[in-house]
């Protein structure tokens, strides 16, 4: 019989949803997250650069609850990806590639990163929370 | 591009598994839930249930698999040999994880044990995966010793005792290939990315005091897609039932590929 009648066999639809891929994924993901954050970041530079009317429009845009979301969903983004970032510059030194040493780095960045986002949301929330 | 979705010719939720209840004096019945797919049948793979009593069947997956294969449904079918751990043809996916049939009790198995072949791989029947891309992976890194000088005239060549621990635990691998059938960069890029097993392989070789071709060995791993597809995502290890560590093997021969360009 031809083989190219072989069903392929499931991969994603079984696999338990390991820790590893869990924030391996992640990481990919909130790498793509923060690059379309950088462009409202760009817009809102461009925008003060502009002068007082454009930056007026872009504040309006900035005020919005969705786009303060995105905002907060940016800043979870930048500090997961950084921490899972030095995670991964520290494997590739070589270190930390045991399984219970991975387990733990792998807690430790998503604690970190909680914390940190948590952190900065709430200085945002202090400093620009009913204004802006 | 990575193609996320089962073909159609592959999804197995279409068409409706068999049942096979226990007899009716079992005590202790577990449910195995088992991909099928039979060539000469000309239908999409199903999920078959077999209730299995565990008083009158052995500790492991695969005591269960060859009693109903034996006394239930002779048309299951399944590799295994060693049944203790050594020769690596018993693995498949097993309550979502690759392992090897013979050493997983089912004790550990929480509720239905959820037996599919290898993950991403093509069927030949049932559990029994086409390894064929897999073994010719493991042909391309050339796992001999390749030398240039001549052998001593009256001995072996010789390796102190930390030589041979470095060589010692990839040594172990055999080659059961539940690493590279866990690892997602496998699934999408298997054509082109060697996959954690070959890898360990290849670094076996390439530690190896004794072998004179480390540069060619490298060499033929300089590429984007051979050794760089991965991306240090870590299922391997987990999955490694020999407890090898393929991760730590790969970003070595990353470290050393660094290395020697300077």
């Amino acid at each position: 019989m031809s083989s190219d009648s072989r069903p392929l066999s499931p991969h994603l639809q079984v696999y338990r949803p390991m820790y590893t891929m869990v924030l391996s994924i992640s990481h990919r993901a909130t790498g793509v997250l923060q690059s379309v954050g950088l462009l409202l970041l760009a817009y809102w530079l461009v925008a003060a650069a502009g002068g007082k009317e454009s930056y007026a429009v872009a504040a309006k845009v900035f005020a919005n609850p969705f786009v303060k979301l995105a905002i907060a969903g940016w800043i979870v983004a930048f500090w997961y990806h950084l921490f899972a970032g030095v995670r991964h510059l520290v494997w590739d030194a070589g270190f930390g590639f045991e399984k219970q040493t991975a387990r733990r780095s792998g807690r430790l960045i998503v604690v970190l990163a909680v914390l940190a986002s948590l952190f900065t949301l709430a200085l945002a929330w202090r400093h620009l929370g009913g204004a802006a | 591009m990575a193609e996320f979705r089962l073909p159609d010719n592959s999804r197995y939720k279409d068409v409706p598994g068999r049942r096979f209840k226990a007899s009716p004096g079992a005590t202790r019945v577990r449910t195995f839930r088992i991909y099928r797919w039979d060539p000469d049948a000309g239908e999409k793979p199903r999920i078959d249930s077999y209730q299995v009593d565990l008083d009158r069947c052995g500790p492991m997956v695969l005591d269960a698999l060859i009693k109903i294969k034996n006394e239930v449904d002779a048309s299951l079918t399944f590799r295994r040999s060693c049944r203790e751990g050594i020769c690596g043809s018993c693995a498949m996916n097993i309550d979502g994880v690759n392992m090897l049939a013979c050493t997983t009790a089912i004790e550990d198995v929480k509720g239905e044990v959820r037996i599919f072949p290898l993950p991403h791989m093509p069927v030949i029947k049932d559990l029994v995966p086409d390894l064929s891309n897999f073994y010719a992976q493991y042909a391309s890194v050339k796992p001999w010793l390749q030398t240039r000088t001549p052998a001593p005239p009256d001995r072996e060549r010789l390796q102190s005792p930390t030589d041979q621990e470095m060589i010692d635990r990839p040594s172990a691998c055999i080659l059961c290939a539940c690493c590279s059938t866990s690892c997602p960069s496998y699934w999408w890029n298997g054509d082109r990315y060697l996959g954690p097993a070959a890898l360990l392989a290849a670094y076996r070789w390439i530690v190896d005091t004794r072998d004179e071709a480390t540069g060619e060995r490298l060499d033929e791993l300089e590429d984007p897609f051979r050794l760089y597809r991965c991306h240090t995502i870590m299922n391997c290890t987990e999955a490694c039932p020999k407890d090898l560590n393929p991760a730590r093997a790969i970003a070595d021969i990353k470290k050393m590929m660094a290395e020697r360009q300077y």
